[in-house]
């Protein structure tokens, strides 16, 4: 029976390969994701087998109503609201591999009376102190990013003075805990405690790693959750000695940490930087007040949709550049229509998307397929960065720091050196945005002073509409 | 060997593997990838069922239920969106 367990999982891990590897491509990716969930139904059913005949009320309990949970946010969601709800899933993996571990500890150790050092060998213990560590930075550093993303916790990032002392104290605190606990101790009631401790500290770090990080960094820290709630998984997998549990920890450990690469080189800054620097922290924390904004932009000007319409008219290379307004307006659906519309009046649409525009890599890419926008006409950075001299016309939807001149133009700049699309190299350039405030890098855009520049101020999704409407009666 | 040092031997094959496919990945799939990988992270329903595997209530029965319950949102949900974000994808093929 051993031996069949053994098969099955071993099945089920290279399954899980080959699912990823479909999902390199367009065509094969659903495949992919199919394969991936028969190879965890199959690693279920192996374990099952391997547990032999149980109880099985809380087993079916649970997965029942998990599942009916899952399958109701899976199915609600919104697409523009993807971020949080991978956020708040990243949580639940990491929450997962907590839970277990304590329950492990409860078991062997705490509801027998035994001191950690007797309970269990030494390895099992040390890395069911590695799930735990990993497990509660995850759930509750998921937590404070699923409520940055969704607005209930300032998008502002929260550094204190002594912040990263404070960090580096509660790494020491918890290793010399653990070292001490699985390793010294000999006392159960003492062992609980200092148990507690470590997940209380554990949870504690995962709060203050994040709170620290701005809302536009968000790509960064969902993919490095996402990493770790990876890494939870194999810590688990070391606990229970099951090389599939490994193996897939590994794979989303490493897909993690990729993502995170290409987001911070998108950023032009280092992991470290993002982790610990407080980016975009304002000195004015009340946010840019109207007096700001006139001073910053002098020669800012401003259109109405009637206007961008007869421009909008004549143009024949259009590049739109979404960014995260897009996603706060919903306006995928009104982009598309009006894309839809310039095609028809024989214009050339492309959109140019940036690899940290939205809240997550690949956001922008899943609110366009939403709407039915052809993935062909879909540009990255590189690949669509030569053609804004081309264009007639580049709209910018809501996207602010990707699209600033400062970044090439300005040594001084925060934020030079940061690979940005040249839309200002385009003839005209119309930015959708419902104020001048600035992005989450808190600098101001200088792109909003140039004289090829024209501002249409409101919801992204209104004023498309009201472009549509207008270009309609011109074109008819 | 001891079962530690497979499995970090293990570990440390699988995320070369890991590297080698996920660098293939288009951008424009980033997003399907981050909530599929997700859902595999809830292979930790693995160890959640152990944790389980009585009618007791114990604490370390409950502990199981909640990680069961954790691991199958992440699981089920997981796979579900990203079924429904891939099918968008391939829609106008």
């Amino acid at each position: 029976m051993k031996a069949l367990v053994a098969i099955i999982y071993l099945l089920a891990s290279v399954l899980f390969i080959l699912g990823l590897k479909k999902l390199t491509r367009v065509k094969s990716a659903r495949n992919g994701n199919r394969l991936s969930s028969t190879a965890m139904l199959l690693a279920v059913v192996a374990t099952l087998i391997d547990m032999g005949q149980v109880d099985y009320t809380f087993i079916i309990a649970g997965v029942v109503l998990g599942s009916a949970i899952g399958a109701i946010m899976a199915t609600k969601v919104e697409m523009t609201s993807m971020p949080e709800m991978v956020a708040i899933f990243n949580g639940f993996g990491g929450g997962a591999s907590l839970l277990v571990a304590a329950s492990f500890l409860f078991e062997h150790a705490f509801a027998v009376n035994q001191p950690l050092t007797t309970a269990m060998a030494l390895d099992t213990t040390i890395t069911l102190f590695l799930s735990v560590l990993i497990g509660s930075v995850t759930l509750t550093g998921s937590l404070v990013a699923f409520g940055k993303l969704n607005g209930k916790i300032s998008g502002q990032p929260i550094l204190f003075p002594g912040n990263n002392v404070l960090n580096l104290l509660l790494v020491v605190g918890i290793l010399g805990a653990t070292v001490f606990a699985v390793g010294f101790n000999q006392d159960p009631h003492t062992g609980f405690i200092v148990s507690m401790v470590v997940i209380g500290l554990s949870c504690l770090l995962g709060i203050l790693l994040v709170t620290p990080i701005g809302g536009a960094d968000m790509p960064v820290v969902i993919s490095l959750l996402n990493s770790y709630s990876g890494l939870a998984a194999a810590a688990t997998g070391f606990v229970l000695a099951n090389n599939m549990l490994i193996i897939c920890g590994a794979l989303v450990g490493a897909s993690g940490l990729i993502l995170t690469q290409i987001m911070c080189k998108a950023m032009n800054r280092s992991l470290a930087n993002v982790l610990f620097g407080g980016f975009g922290q304002t000195d004015s924390a009340g946010g840019g007040g109207g007096g700001k904004d006139a001073d910053a932009y002098p020669t800012v000007k401003n259109c109405g949709p009637e206007e961008a319409a007869m421009i909008f008219e004549s143009a024949r290379e259009v590049i739109i550049v979404p960014g995260y307004g897009l996603a706060v307006a919903q306006a995928q659906h009104a982009t598309k229509e009006l894309a839809d519309l310039l095609i028809k009046n024989g214009a050339n649409v492309r959109y140019a998307i940036h690899p940290v525009a939205g809240r997550m890599p690949g956001h922008m890419n899943v609110l366009l397929a939403e709407s039915n926008v052809p993935h062909e006409q879909l540009y990255d950075l590189d690949q669509i960065n030569d053609d804004f001299q081309n264009a007639d016309v580049a709209l910018i939807l809501g996207a602010n720091d990707v699209v600033n001149p400062a970044a090439t133009k300005d040594p001084a700049s925060p934020i030079h050196g940061m690979p940005v699309l040249k839309v200002w190299e385009s003839k005209s350039v119309f930015v959708v945005k419902r104020s001048l405030s600035p992005g989450f890098a808190a600098i101001p855009n200088d792109l909003f002073n140039y004289d090829n520049n024209m501002m249409l101020f409101g919801d992204a999704k209104k004023i498309l509409t009201q472009l549509v409407h207008e270009l309609k009666e011109i074109v008819d | 060997m001891s079962p530690l040092l497979i499995g970090i031997y293990v570990f440390a094959l699988a995320v070369f593997v890991g590297f080698e496919i996920i660098t293939k990945i288009p951008p424009t799939l980033h997003t399907p990838l981050m909530s599929g990988a997700n859902a595999v992270s809830g292979i930790t329903i693995v160890g959640a069922l152990f944790c389980a595997r009585t009618a007791d209530m114990t604490t370390a029965n409950i502990l199981g239920f909640l990680a069961i319950l954790f691991a199958m949102i992440n699981v089920v949900g997981g796979f579900m969106v990203t079924d429904r974000m891939l099918k968008m994808f391939g829609g106008k093929k």
